[in-house]
């Protein structure tokens, strides 16, 4: 096994374990701190995948900005003080069973199937490719994602402030 | 069965292992940010799916392109949902999920 295998399982481990620490841990702080070990697992793949520009996207955006949210959620909705019954779970084994199901016949059916390969893999820089694609064939969609972000920047605001009392 | 970094089949499992974690927080979870993790660990496993077809498959970046706009509108639903739980928080002094159910009533 070389490095870069060993260095491959090493980051789906992380990614998967602190998926486990989100899926069952008491703490919510516990599950919420978990989730950067996911998302920088995640990247981690990325680069595996040859997606730079994707990898980049995600530690800026999911550990930058989702996860520092959820933090600030977190804190500011619990009384840290009380950690014991933080983070309630209802029914899991009934959930288990029905997990369990899913990823037997997921992984089942990933691995029965025939899967088509391009015949040669290539690992090249994709920054100027996406930028060309955002600007040339997915233009319209770009744009509606700025519209998107503005609503939901507007949205969140004016859900988010204290109403004022006349 | 052959696993590691050079074959599609592994990172089709990793991304159905995080789904089914990703489903099984967010269906036992009572605490309404810890539904809204599991929505991202869902979405971080399709996104894995699209960039190792984008990888492996044709060859060009529209997947790539896909995971993108995932993580943006990602970036949109956890500012809203997390004003959401906010707001509830102000009304209901928590954010346990069957607490809230004003409207079924």
């Amino acid at each position: 096994m070389n490095v870069s295998t060993a260095v491959f399982y090493l980051i789906a481990a992380v990614a998967i374990g602190s998926a486990l620490m989100v899926a069952f841990s008491r703490n919510i702080i516990y599950s919420a701190f978990s989730l950067l070990g996911t998302f920088m697992g995640v990247a981690g793949i990325y680069v595996f995948l040859g997606a730079d520009f994707v990898a980049a996207v995600q530690v800026l955006i999911y550990v930058g900005g989702i996860l520092v949210l959820i933090l600030f959620a977190v804190m500011l909705t619990h009384r840290i003080t009380d950690v014991e019954i933080t983070n309630r779970a209802a029914g899991r084994i009934p959930a288990l069973i029905i997990i369990a199901v899913l990823v037997y016949m997921l992984i089942e059916s990933v691995t029965e199937t025939p899967w088509v390969k391009a015949k040669e893999v290539v690992y090249a820089a994709t920054a100027w490719k996406i930028g060309d694609l955002f600007l040339d064939t997915y233009l319209l969609p770009f744009e509606l994602a700025s519209l998107v972000l503005l609503a939901a920047m507007i949205g969140a605001v004016v859900i988010s402030r204290k109403e004022i009392k006349e | 069965m052959s696993f590691g970094p050079d074959q599609l089949t592994s990172y089709l499992i990793i991304g159905a292992i995080l789904f089914s974690l990703g489903l099984f927080t967010v269906l036992t979870r009572r605490n309404a940010i810890s539904v809204l993790m599991g929505v991202e660990l869902i979405l971080n496993s399709a996104n894995i799916n699209y960039v190792a077809f984008s990888h492996f498959g044709s060859g060009n970046s529209d997947g790539q392109i896909y995971a993108i706009f995932v993580i943006m509108l990602a970036a949109a639903e956890a500012a809203v949902g997390l004003a959401i739980v906010l707001a509830i928080f102000q009304l209901f002094h928590t954010i346990d999920v069957e607490a809230a159910e004003t409207l079924r009533e």
